[in-house]
């Protein structure tokens, strides 16, 4: 599903990704781990073009998103993001959270449906704006009832607590169907007594095969979800299996290591 | 003269010699400079304020961004009597038009006004959190979208307060259009004093005029802020 070749990314005179090379499958749970620094992040920002890669190419859905002419907005639809610190909009409730992109997509493409019948002989079926808010408040009412936070549908995100917080960034993403969800750090930011809901929410998205990237420094997360492990270090991939091997059987010194020290 | 003397003659030049319809035309003169002003500064301070914050990949905004950056260096480096002196008596007669001292004095303040306005905008818009726009971007809204329902409805509320205390300056600065003839409340009191020789309340009561009105808009601005401030439970 994404094709990541040879992903290169410079701020600057600072190479911070030297070549990464990864095929992601539907239905993967890639769980990426490194030290501070090591570029994971940045990987994971340049796989929805978040940051602009200065080199390599990513293939996602058999285009070239890393290609500055494509039109980077209609892939963003299908690549979901769930950031450290949550990033909902401070000024919309939390179902306007949940609704504003799906119903703004909506409408563009109803637009462009509406301009397109009046030039062609063949009339397509065009949703009203009407309909499409209607579809949209219910998909997200269904999506804040999962995460049983109905109740908290005309409350502002200032007054949630970090874990509902996260956890309805993570439906906001989920709002859009996507293909895959990018996960940058989504725990380092919650209290530790929060850590929990977060990941129990992404454990049931994976057991429902979503396609998932998770930047994490959850081990325990890894182990249990991941279906392959990545480790990243000085920009690039120094080590890739699956979670078991993985963790008792690290082949790699830095990789070593590190679990020495995260593992304790 | 004792005060009440100086009073009884201010009231005399004011009403028996027609003091008031000088009074009142300043007062129309200044409002109308400072409000058509503010209202010219918003829009050419919303025009830079986009090249400012826009991406800077491409040639064209980037040749825009200096533009811009000159103009504001212009009319922040220079000050407003000059700006004014500069276009009633150099630039427009140089082009050959002839306006009115109170239209020049509007278009000076608005220009000047816009150059302020852009930075009061600029910075409110990148004091935003650049998480929301991150937020925005990721799921699939272009840059202008997330700009006009995410950045700037937030902006809106760190620029307000600032855009009331530029108001209130320009309202204080009207009193120099008179350099170039435009008959504000400053001429229209001047008139009154020149009239009866006594100048200590003419100029007394012109204060008192300037302090209501810079009342009535900071009530006016509080107002507005208030109900602003809904989704504003920071934590």
């Amino acid at each position: 599903m994404i094709d990541v070749i040879n992903l290169r990314k410079s701020f600057d005179k600072n190479e911070v990704l030297k070549g990464v090379d990864i095929k992601i499958n539907k239905g993967d749970v890639v769980v990426v781990i490194g030290p501070s620094g090591s570029g994971k992040s940045t990987f994971l920002r340049c796989l929805n073009c978040m940051e602009d890669p200065t080199g390599g190419s990513i293939i996602f859905n058999g285009v070239d998103i890393a290609d500055p002419k494509v039109d980077i907005n209609i892939h963003r639809r299908r690549i979901g993001m769930v950031f450290q610190h949550f990033n909902l909009f401070n000024n919309k409730t939390v179902i306007q959270n949940i609704m504003l992109s799906p119903v703004l997509c909506a409408k563009s493409d109803r637009r462009k449906a509406v301009i397109k019948n009046f030039f062609s002989k063949n009339k397509q079926p065009v949703q009203s704006v009407a309909q499409i808010k209607k579809d949209a408040e219910e998909n997200a009412r269904k999506l804040l009832a999962r995460i049983g936070l109905e109740d908290k549908a005309d409350a502002y995100p200032s007054t949630l607590s970090g874990g509902q917080k996260q956890r309805v960034a993570i439906i906001r993403s989920l709002a859009m169907n996507p293909d895959v969800i990018l996960f940058d750090e989504p725990t380092s930011a919650l209290d530790p007594e929060m850590v929990g809901e977060v990941l129990e929410l992404m454990k049931e998205l994976a057991q429902s095969g979503m396609t998932m990237v998770v930047v994490t420094h959850e081990m325990g997360f890894a182990k249990e979800v991941g279906s392959r492990v990545v480790f990243i270090d000085e920009g690039i991939i120094k080590e890739e299996n699956n979670p078991e091997e993985f963790f008792t059987n690290p082949q790699n010194a830095r990789l070593k290591e590190f679990l020495s020290k995260v593992l304790m | 003269m004792n005060f009440e003397a100086k009073i009884n003659k201010f009231i005399e030049i004011l009403i028996d010699y027609k003091g008031y319809v000088k009074v009142i035309e300043g007062l129309e003169n200044t409002l109308k400079i400072a409000i058509l002003g503010l209202v010219i500064g918003i829009v050419i301070g919303t025009l830079i304020a986009t090249v400012r914050v826009i991406p800077k990949y491409k040639r064209l905004p980037r040749v825009l961004n200096s533009v811009c950056t000159f103009y504001v260096g212009f009319f922040r480096g220079t000050p407003m009597v000059v700006q004014l002196l500069l276009f009633y008596y150099v630039a427009l007669p140089l082009m050959g038009i002839n306006l009115p001292s109170v239209s020049v004095a509007i278009a000076v303040f608005g220009l000047n006004s816009g150059a302020y306005i852009s930075e009061i905008m600029r910075s409110g818009i990148q004091s935003v959190d650049y998480g929301q726009t991150e937020g925005g971007r990721s799921v699939g809204l272009s840059f202008s979208t997330t700009m006009m329902k995410i950045v700037i409805p937030q902006a809106v509320k760190n620029i307000l307060p600032t855009l009331g205390n530029e108001f209130i300056v320009l309202i204080k600065e009207t009193s120099i259009v008179s350099f170039i003839g435009a008959a504000d409340l400053y001429v229209a009191f001047n008139y009154i004093g020149s009239n009866s020789y006594e100048f200590m309340v003419p100029y007394l009561a012109m204060a008192i005029i300037y302090i209501v009105i810079v009342c009535l808009i900071t009530v006016l601005i509080k107002f507005m802020e208030r109900s602003l401030k809904k989704s504003d439970r920071r934590n």
